[in-house]
């Protein structure tokens, strides 16, 4: 079957009136419902909704009032981000029933354009996971497009595994905090795009720990990718965090084969060797191509970034999650008892088990007598990853190493890793999260019939940089 | 840190602090879970970081300040709208006293 259309493509060809926006729609939908009972990549697919803006953009188009440069592209929101009438719960069943009266900003820029959403996608719980496996009581795992024996990977997984499974113009909103979207991105193959942390407004989003929380995008390219991008970012006055940088035609940007490029050597030692073979195949390709390629060393992010991000993420978790009592939105009980006796209830019976043994490892982080040996600590820790980092841009344009250290395992082998061998998983992504760097994970090899990707780490605000090599990685297949 | 070990009436109190309670199978596989990754994690007490400031944020934030101007927000009705407990235009809670 032939590749779909691009996202520019296939506006072109709206505005031109060969493609119909309703018929697109409906095949999208029914490609989304067929598929989902297999794949679970959806929590929710919204039919309705997203038939009634798309016949409202037709018609708009007629009399000229549509022009976006998203006109009627389907998109898939991952379940943390809330659109206004759609029931949005994170993954978990604490927040079931949960109708949000706005959509987050980011929707309301995609929306703008001319974008419309088809539903909102399977995650880990609140985003708890690096195998799309620790989803919310009653919601189903996702299975990964190219082997159902194995995981998408997390916690965007539903988002990646759709992007890769979809043979239709699509592309999808994730978010990640120490690493959602780049690593489902690797795991099923497509393309993901994290920002620097503020580029995209948080206004709307589900919050898993605020210092740490960026929307992205995946999608099949990077073209597809990067101009969804473009179009989410951008400051808004309702979250307090958001920069005043543009990231205007980031979706036109070409690519580079100059780019100065450093190989993180700690982080490919910690590697699977099959999946350090195919990421060495990429760069020494770009190397011909004309980048200059160097050995750069960043131990202390190596060594220290899985225990400093679990320590402030689970510690900002633990708060953000506070909210989730019973009362105003989500699941409710029977009032009976006081607060804390209905609090209790409510929160044992509605967060899952990795909800709650992060809810315990965060709450212990800030505790007095525990808190400036741990939560404290791993703050200052931080500040010194982050000026490692800072230094190695003085000299490269982007950083370059697996995404993952391994291929998409199997839910058996998932089953058989403790949670901290799990968190260990996370050793390549975490370190740029936790500094808030702009990242992409670019699909480059196969081993085991699983796609491996590499992973492309730039300065604060170098999108540009970050896309330009990410084009250039993509060039190489 | 490393010298901290986290028991069984330490977890209970800590779940106690996060309005959560745990059943006896849950207190059973959290305690050696809890315990194995705070063991991994006192690698920190190897870095000295006496000289650093906390980085409460990723990248440098400036403060900004809205105009303090009316606008329009959330009505009584729409704010009750996802709540199942409510009475007379207000949410209703459990007992205080």
């Amino acid at each position: 079957m032939a590749k779909p259309l691009s996202l520019k493509q296939f506006v072109a060809e709206v505005k031109k009136g060969n493609i119909s926006i309703v018929e697109h729609t409906e095949k999208i939908l029914a490609e989304a419902e067929q598929s989902n009972q297999t794949y679970r990549y959806f929590n929710l697919i919204a039919r309705d909704s997203a038939l009634k803006q798309a016949k409202e953009i037709e018609a708009g188009i007629k009399t000229g009032r549509h022009k976006g440069k998203l006109l009627g592209v389907p998109i898939s929101v991952k379940d943390c981000i809330c659109v206004k009438g759609i029931e949005s719960r994170a993954g978990s069943h604490i927040l079931s029933g949960y109708t949000p009266l706005f959509s987050a900003t980011a929707i309301e820029k995609a929306k703008a354009e001319g974008a419309i959403t088809i539903g909102k996608t399977a995650q880990d719980e609140f985003g708890f996971g690096t195998f799309c496996n620790n989803v919310g009581i009653g919601f189903a795992r996702p299975l990964n497009p190219r082997d159902r024996k194995r995981c998408c990977g997390g916690s965007s997984g539903g988002s990646a595994g759709f992007a890769a499974l979809s043979k239709l113009t699509h592309t999808s909103i994730g978010q990640s905090t120490g690493g959602s979207i780049a690593c489902p991105a690797s795991f099923c193959g497509v393309v993901g795009l994290t920002p620097t942390y503020g580029l995209v407004s948080r206004y709307g989003l589900i919050d898993y720990a605020n210092s740490l929380d960026k929307i992205g995008s995946l999608g099949k390219t990077v073209e597809d990718a990067a101009l969804l991008l473009e179009v989410i970012s951008g400051y808004d006055v309702n979250d307090s965090t958001s920069l005043s940088e543009e990231m205007d035609e980031l979706g036109s940007v070409n690519p580079s084969n100059d780019l100065r490029v450093g190989i993180v050597k700690e982080l490919f030692k910690g590697c699977d060797k099959p999946v350090q073979k195919e990421c060495r195949k990429a760069i020494d390709k770009l190397e011909k191509e004309g980048a200059t390629v160097e050995e750069i060393s960043l131990p202390l992010n190596a060594k220290f970034g899985i225990a400093a991000y679990y320590l402030v993420s689970t510690a900002e978790a633990s708060t953000n999650l506070a909210k989730f009592c019973g009362m105003r939105y989500g699941l409710h009980e029977r009032l009976e008892g006081n607060f804390n006796e209905y609090f209790t209830k409510v929160r044992s019976k509605g967060f899952g088990e990795e909800a709650k043994r992060r809810i315990l490892l965060g709450t212990f982080a800030r505790m007095a007598g525990f808190r400036d040996a741990y939560y404290l600590k791993a703050m200052k820790v931080r500040t010194k990853l982050i000026k490692e980092f800072k230094q190695a841009f003085a000299n490269i344009d982007v950083l370059l190493n697996p995404t993952m250290p391994i291929v998409a395992p199997t839910f058996r082998e998932i089953e058989k890793l403790s949670p901290m061998q799990q968190y260990a998983m996370d050793l390549c992504t975490v370190p740029a999260n936790l500094a808030g760097l702009p990242h992409a994970s670019v699909p480059i090899g196969i081993h085991e019939k699983m796609p491996v990707g590499l992973m492309i780490t730039a300065d604060h605000l170098q999108e540009r940089k970050m896309v330009q090599a990410a084009l250039a990685v993509e060039g190489l297949r | 840190m490393a010298k901290d070990v986290v028991d069984k009436p330490l977890l209970l109190r800590v779940a106690e602090n996060a309005r959560l309670s745990l059943t006896e199978a849950e207190i059973k596989k959290f305690l050696p879970q809890l315990q194995e990754i705070l063991k991994a994690f006192s690698k920190l007490d190897s870095i000295d970081v006496e000289k650093e400031q906390p980085s409460f944020q990723p990248i440098k934030l400036t403060n900004v300040m809205r105009e303090d101007r009316i606008k329009k927000c959330l009505s009584q009705e729409d704010a009750l709208l996802n709540a199942k407990n409510k009475k007379g235009g207000y949410f209703l809670g459990p007992k205080v006293v």
